[in-house]
C-alpha cells in the first residue's frame, strides 16, 4: 500500500475541514501547507510510478497517466493556495471595513473561500487517483458540484447565470457519461462476472473479448459526455461563463486542471475501446472533436473584449490540441499530449493569475479598458505577458515543445491534413493572443495622470506566477529525464502507437 | 413454428407497464403548470422506478435490488423533493408561461424524440438479463424527453427536475443492463445525487432571490 496515496485522499479534505472551523489565519497557512504537501507528494509518487502503478485502499491507485494529471492539479493546488491570500488583501485593500458586520461578513467570505478552494481541489485530486470507471465518474461529479458553487460564490447576477448554465449543461453532459460507463460496466460483466466493479486493470486485460458495438456506444457517449466539461464543441458554452465570472482562484483551477481532469477520464476511455475496437475508431472520435473545438476557438479568441472569456477560449483552443494529439496517435503525439498537460496547467494558471492582478487594479476585465500595463504593473502584467506567450507556443516555454512533439508525432503518421489544419488553427489563435498582448502591454492611455494609486496590490499575486514561469521554463528548456520517463511510461498505457 | 417468440411472461408484463408509466410522467412533466406538480410527477415517476427494482427483484432473485428499490425511494421520493420544495419555498408557484413551445408543438416533439430514441436504442441490440429489452429502448426516450424538458422550459425548476429525470432515464437503463451492479457504487451514485440536488436547491433559491422570478429567460447577460 503507498502512504502517499493516503496522504492525497486526506489532506485537502482535511484542509477544507480546517478552513471552514479554524480562524481565518490558520487556514491560510492550512491551506498553502496542504499545496504544496500535496505537490511534494505527487512528486514523490511520480518516482514510483513511472516504473509501476501503486495502489491503496482497494480503491486508490496511480500509474504514471494518472500521476500526470494529479501533478498539474497539485502544481496549481500549490499555487493558487499562496495567491488566494494576495486575491484576499488586494479585495481587501480596495475598500475599508466600516463596520464590524462587514468585517465579519468579509471574514466569512474568506474561510469559505478557502474552504471551497481545498475541496475542489481534493475532488479533482481524487479523480486520477480513484482506481474505476464508476468512482472516476462520482469524483468528476464531485468537482461539478463543488465548483458550481464556487463560481456562484460572488454572488452577481452574472455569477448566478454562470454557475446555472455551468451545472446544467455540466450535469446533463455527466448524465450521459454515466450511461456510457453502464455500458462499459454491461460490457464488462459478460466476461468478468456480474461482480464486477467496474476497476480499470481487468476491463483493460479483457478488453479484446468484450461486445464491440457496446463499447463503441459507451466510448462515444462518454466522450460527449466527459466533453463537456472538457470544453469540447459543442458542448462547450458553459465555459466562457464560468471561468470569466469565478472568483479568479478558483477560473485559475477551473481553467488549468478541471479541463485536464475531464480529459482524463476521456482518456481512460479511450484506453479501453483503443484495446477492444482498436486505435482507428476511438482517435477519429477524438481527432473529430478536437479540429471543431480548435477552429471555434482560434476565431473566438480573435475577437474577445472581455480578459478573461478570452482566457477561458484559450483554454478550448489547448483541449482541442489535446484531443488532436491524441487523435494522431504515435509515441511522440502522446508525450507531447501528456507534456502538454502539464505546460498549459502552468502558463493558463500564470495567465489568470495575471489577469487576476490587472482586473482588480483596473476594476474592469474589458480589454479595452487596460492599457500601458506593464509600466503600472510591472511584475503582474510582464508575468502575464510572458504566460501570453507561452500559452501562443513561443520557445522556450513548455507549450513550445509540447505542440512540436504532436505536430512531429502527426506527421510521422502521415496525418498530414490534421497537421495542416492544427498548425493554420493555432496560427490564428496565435494572432488574437499576439494582438491582445501588445494592446495590453504597449498601447498608453489617453490620460497618464489618471492612474495615480496604481501598483501591485500585493506581492502574493505574482510570487505564484514567477513559481509558475519556472516550471514553464524547465518544461521547456530541459525537462527533468524522470518526466520525461514519466510521460514515455503514461503514453505507453495509452497504447501510443511507435 | 419453431423459431418462435416465447410469450411475454407477467413479470414482463408488469415491468413495461411501469417503464410506459415512467414516460407518460415525463410526458406530464413537459407539461407541468405548478411548480409542486412537477416536484409530484418526479417523486411519481421515482416511485415507479423503486417498485420496478423491487419487482425485478422478487422475480429474478436478486436481493441486493430491494435495498437499492428501498434507498431509492427514500432519496428520489421523499428527500430529493422535500429538499427542493424547502430550498425554494414556494410551492403552489405557477410556472405555466415558461415553456418555449405551444403545448401541441411540445407534445409532437416528445413524441418525436421518443420515436427516435426507442429505435435507436433497439438497433444497438443490448440485452439485459433482468429487464425485457423494450425497457431499454423506453430509457432512451425518457432521456431525450428529459432533454427536451430542459430546453423547452425556461423555468429553474423545470430545468432542475429535467436533470433529475434524466438521472431517472439512465437508473432505469442501469436496471436493464447493469442491475448486478455492486450495492456499493448504487450507493454512492445516489449519494450523488442528493449532493447535486441540494447544490441545484442553492442555485435555485439564489437564483429566485436576486431575479424575484423563477423563470431563466433574462439569463441574457452572458454571450459572446
Amino acid at each position: 500500500m503507498s502512504i502517499l496515496l493516503v496522504v492525497l485522499f486526506v489532506g485537502p479534505i482535511a484542509a477544507a475541514l480546517l478552513c471552514a472551523l479554524t480562524p481565518l489565519p490558520l487556514g491560510r497557512a492550512v491551506s498553502v501547507i496542504s499545496g504544496f504537501g500535496s505537490l511534494g507528494t505527487t512528486l514523490a509518487l511520480a518516482t514510483t510510478t513511472r516504473r509501476h502503478a501503486v495502489h491503496a485502499l482497494h480503491y486508490l491507485q496511480a500509474d504514471a497517466l494518472s500521476t500526470v494529471f494529479l501533478l498539474a492539479t497539485a502544481l496549481l493546488y500549490a499555487l493558487v493556495s499562496l495567491y488566494t491570500i494576495g486575491y484576499l488583501r488586494g479585495a481587501r485593500l480596495d475598500t475599508t471595513p466600516n463596520s464590524e458586520t462587514v468585517a465579519r461578513h468579509e471574514h466569512r467570505y474568506d474561510r469559505r473561500l478557502y474552504a471551497g478552494i481545498n475541496l475542489f481541489a481534493w475532488a479533482m485530486l481524487m479523480a486520477p487517483l480513484v482506481n474505476g470507471f464508476a468512482l472516476l465518474w462520482i469524483a468528476v461529479e464531485i468537482t461539478t458540484v463543488v465548483s458550481a458553487l464556487l463560481v456562484a460564490f460572488d454572488g452577481t447576477n452574472r455569477a448566478t447565470e454562470a454557475a446555472w448554465k455551468y451545472v446544467l449543461i455540466a450535469s446533463a453532459g455527466l448524465g450521459i457519461a454515466l450511461l456510457g460507463t453502464i455500458l462499459f460496466y454491461y460490457a464488462g460483466a459478460g466476461v468478468l462476472g456480474a461482480s464486477y466493479d467496474l476497476a480499470f486493470d481487468p476491463l483493460l486485460a479483457h478488453a479484446a473479448s468484450l461486445p464491440a458495438n457496446v463499447v463503441r456506444l459507451g466510448f462515444t457517449l462518454a466522450v460527449l459526455g466527459f466533453g463537456t466539461k472538457v470544453g469540447f464543441f459543442p458542448v462547450h458554452t458553459w465555459l466562457p461563463d464560468a471561468h470569466s465570472e469565478a472568483p479568479t482562484p478558483v477560473s485559475t483551477l477551473l481553467s488549468g486542471s478541471l479541463l485536464a481532469v475531464s480529459f482524463y477520464a476521456v482518456l481512460r476511455y479511450f484506453q479501453v475501446a483503443v484495446a477492444t475496437l482498436g486505435p482507428a475508431f476511438p482517435r477519429a472520435v477524438l481527432l473529430a472533436f478536437g479540429i471543431a473545438s480548435l477552429a471555434l476557438a482560434a476565431f473566438s479568441v480573435v475577437d474577445q473584449r472581455d480578459l478573461k472569456r478570452f482566457l477561458a477560449y484559450s483554454s478550448v483552443e489547448h483541449m482541442g490540441i489535446l484531443a488532436i494529439g491524441m487523435g494522431f496517435g504515435t509515441r511522440l503525439a502522446t508525450v507531447g499530449v501528456l507534456l502538454h498537460v502539464l505546460a498549459h496547467a502552468a502558463a493558463k494558471g500564470n495567465a489568470f493569475m495575471g489577469a487576476g492582478a490587472l482586473v482588480r487594479t483596473f476594476g474592469t476585465k474589458s480589454i479595452g479598458t487596460m492599457r500601458d500595463t506593464i509600466r503600472i504593473l510591472p511584475w503582474s502584467a510582464s508575468l502575464f505577458l510572458l504566460a501570453l506567450l507561452a500559452l501562443t507556443a513561443a520557445p522556450p516555454f513548455g507549450i513550445f515543445r509540447s505542440e512540436f512533439y504532436i505536430i512531429s508525432g502527426g506527421l510521422s503518421a502521415g496525418h498530414f491534413v490534421g497537421v495542416v489544419a492544427l498548425v493554420a488553427l493555432v496560427t490564428v489563435a496565435f494572432g488574437g493572443l499576439a494582438w491582445t498582448a501588445t494592446r495590453l502591454a504597449f498601447e498608453t492611455r489617453n490620460d497618464p495622470s489618471d492612474h495615480h494609486g496604481f501598483g501591485e496590490p500585493s506581492r502574493w499575486l505574482y510570487l505564484p506566477p514567477i513559481l509558475g514561469m519556472a516550471a514553464l521554463l524547465v518544461l521547456g528548456v530541459h525537462p527533468p529525464a524522470s518526466l520525461l520517463d514519466l510521460l514515455v511510461k503514461g503514453a505507453a498505457e495509452l497504447g501510443g502507437g511507435v | 413454428m419453431s423459431s418462435a417468440t416465447p410469450p411475454p411472461s407477467v413479470f414482463d408484463g408488469i415491468a413495461g407497464v411501469i417503464v410506459v408509466l415512467v414516460l407518460l410522467a415525463e410526458f406530464g412533466m413537459l407539461h407541468a403548470t405548478l411548480l409542486f406538480l412537477q416536484l409530484r410527477l418526479y417523486a411519481a415517476q421515482s416511485f415507479l422506478l423503486s417498485v420496478l427494482a423491487g419487482v425485478a427483484a422478487y422475480a429474478k432473485h436478486v436481493p441486493e435490488l430491494y435495498a437499492l428499490a428501498v434507498l431509492s425511494c427514500a432519496l428520489k421520493v421523499f428527500a430529493v423533493p422535500a429538499t427542493i420544495r424547502r430550498l425554494v419555498g414556494q410551492p403552489s408557484q405557477e410556472i405555466a408561461g415558461s415553456g418555449v413551445l405551444g403545448v401541441g408543438t411540445r407534445t409532437l416533439l416528445g413524441l418525436a424524440v421518443t420515436a427516435v430514441g426507442f429505435f435507436a436504442a433497439k438497433a444497438w441490440h443490448i440485452h439485459g438479463t433482468f429487464l425485457p429489452s423494450t425497457a431499454l429502448s423506453l430509457s432512451v426516450s425518457v432521456l431525450l424527453v428529459s432533454f427536451v424538458l430542459m430546453i423547452v422550459r425556461r423555468d429553474v425548476v423545470s430545468q432542475a427536475v429535467g436533470l433529475f429525470s434524466l438521472e431517472n432515464a439512465v437508473s432505469l437503463a442501469s436496471l436493464v443492463v447493469a442491475a448486478a451492479m455492486p450495492l456499493l457504487l448504487e450507493v454512492a451514485f445516489l449519494f450523488d445525487l442528493l449532493v447535486a440536488v441540494v447544490v441545484f436547491g442553492v442555485l435555485i433559491r439564489t437564483h429566485q432571490l436576486r431575479r424575484r422570478s423563477f423563470l431563466t429567460t433574462d439569463l441574457t447577460e452572458l454571450r459572446g
